[in-house]
């Protein structure tokens, strides 16, 4: 069967991308299966200088997913090009290198020095990460702002771009819009949902940046209901993302409009399970009767 | 590191809200002393890291884990021939420092188990083992005997005077008039800083909330005492690290 996909940029012999911030820069997971089985990875956000990130703790468990505030911990675009690109090159998967900055100048920056390096296929910027006090929050919630730091990217950028949209946001259809007429050559959505919890002895939060994004399955059918009004909105491509954890989610995120996939925290829970829902996913989609992942795409929207 | 579905032999309290649990499964083979696993409990969606207590053979280990929450009293609730999804042996365990002809372990409360596959392996190449042990109360005590078994020379602390010395590990250290000072130490932070202030030479196991266990995702930072700018995962570079090497600022 055939399960690949071209997109702006990438040729994915698959449509399962492990997503940034859960895979690190694949070393650790290398260690346990071949990274060139992959469609794709999302590396971890580079950003122009390294950053240590947030205090611990940064995790806590939910009902069906976990709040995260890493803080966009990196090396720094230059280590990640000397040290992390070069050693991803040998495996046969398409590098997407998802892009972080305090300001906009910042983004810009990052690309240009990625643009030097063969082994990125295409850029994910990380507009909508809701940890960095500063930074991303900011530029995803607004159409214009979204539009202005995509626009200026685009400028800079010798690799497709694709926009990693918040969904802590009141119309994510408006910012879409607003992203794709900007320039951006695809979309992926959505990113973690804001939240935090409380400790019951102490009454103070677990998480010490207070609040953290949210992922897991318990985000997944807000994920679907975005991708699929989206989907309707744009002519561009759209990865989708949110508590993918088996090769049934894959689909009806394709059916809702997605033409490939990111896989997040699951990566934490089950190690393997890229490699498991390539593995499954033929058999799935025969299933439905389906004949391609191609065919699959948008079938909801129909 | 691999994942498993390891058979539980036993798994009943052995003292208040502690709980032992005997496991089959090919992993042991692999497993060092102050290494952990990675449980798997249905209806929790993260894993739950848990030291290994000893490795009894090439296929069978024994984890002892404290009931503090949802996920580990369901761990409590599994039953002998169930199976629990294992992953692991994970993260650096304690060097065997075959020099030391005398070695000092101090543990605080759940910190205790992954000391006792330590002291056996010092055992095993004679070294005098001398065990500091501290817990809340009398109730929660465990292993007291276990590390006797093993020839070790066993101290005992709780918070409330209720067995051995009334407070903390470095008052029965104290008490004992025990000057060994190659240490390793494996508990709750406080006990942790306390041991780094007073030795010099040996090694501290750090816990911490994690969610993947083996360096990917960033949750379990700790900062290094020399270097600001330098950060290690307590999963993976962890969790046994050199005393002095791990900053507590952060923590």
């Amino acid at each position: 069967m055939d399960v690949s996909v071209k997109l702006p940029g990438l040729q994915l012999k698959n449509p399962i991308i492990p997503a940034s911030g859960c895979f690190g820069f694949g070393r650790e997971f290398a260690q346990l299966y071949d990274l060139s089985r992959l469609g794709g990875i999302a590396i971890k956000s580079a950003t122009l200088h390294p950053r240590l990130g947030n205090p611990t703790p940064r995790v806590a468990e939910t009902p069906m997913g976990m709040l995260n505030a890493i803080g966009l911990q990196n090396p720094g675009v230059k280590v990640i090009m000397e040290k992390e690109l070069p050693w991803l090159a040998q495996f046969d998967t398409e590098i997407i290198a998802n892009v972080a900055g305090a300001s906009e100048e910042e983004y810009v920056e990052v690309v240009r020095a990625l643009n030097a390096s063969s082994v990125v296929k295409a850029y994910e910027l990380n507009i909508s990460c809701p940890n960095v006090k500063h930074g991303g929050i900011g530029l995803g919630t607004t159409p214009e702002l979204a539009a202005h730091v995509t626009r200026m990217v685009k400028e800079a950028a010798r690799k497709p771009v694709y926009v990693k949209l918040s969904p802590n946001v009141t119309d994510i259809v408006a910012i879409a819009k607003a992203v794709e007429e900007a320039g951006a050559d695809g979309l992926v959505l959505i990113n973690t949902l804001m939240g935090m919890r409380l400790d019951l002895r102490s009454a103070k939060p677990i998480l010490a940046n207070v609040t953290g994004g949210l992922s897991g399955p318990a985000i997944k059918p807000v994920a679907i209901r975005m991708v699929y009004q989206v989907a309707q909105a744009v002519h561009i491509p759209i990865i989708g993302v949110g508590g993918i954890t088996c090769a049934e989610d894959v689909l009806e995120f394709l059916y809702a409009g997605a033409s490939a996939v990111e896989v997040g925290a699951q990566n934490f829970v089950d190690p393997y399970c890229c490699v498991k829902i390539i593995d499954e996913l033929p058999d799935v989609l025969r299933k439905y009767g389906i004949h391609s992942v191609e065919e699959a795409i948008g079938r909801s929207l129909k | 590191m691999e994942q498993e579905r390891a058979r539980i032999l036993e798994n009943k309290e052995i003292a208040r809200d502690t709980w032992r649990m005997v496991l089959q499964g090919a992993m042991a083979a692999k497993m060092e002393a102050g290494q952990f696993v990675n449980l798997a409990i249905d209806g929790f969606f993260l894993r739950r890291p848990i030291s290994i207590c000893e490795v009894i053979d090439e296929d069978h280990f024994i984890l002892i884990y404290k009931v503090v929450g949802d996920g580990t009293k369901k761990l409590s609730e599994l039953c002998a021939s169930q199976t629990l999804d294992v992953f692991g042996p994970l993260g650096h365990g304690y060097p065997i420092e075959e020099k030391e002809k005398e070695v000092l372990l101090i543990g605080g409360g759940v910190g205790v188990p992954p000391l006792y596959e330590l002291a056996k392996r010092y055992r095993a190449i004679d070294a005098r083992v001398i065990v500091v042990l501290g817990f809340n109360d009398a109730d929660s005590v465990f292993y007291e005997d276990a590390f006797r078994r093993l020839g070790c020379d066993v101290h005992v602390a709780t918070m409330d005077g209720s067995c051995g010395v009334k407070g903390t590990v470095i008052d029965a250290i104290d008490a004992a008039h025990i000057t060994t000072d190659f240490v390793c130490s494996c508990g709750p932070l406080p006990m942790l800083k306390a041991v780094d202030a007073r030795y010099q030479r040996g090694y501290l196991s750090f816990e911490s909330r994690m969610a993947c266990g083996i360096g990917a995702c960033m949750a379990c930072i700790a900062k290094d005492k020399q270097e600001a700018d330098l950060y290690h995962r307590i999963c993976k570079e962890g969790p046994v690290f050199p005393i002095g090497k791990v900053a507590f600022t952060w923590m």
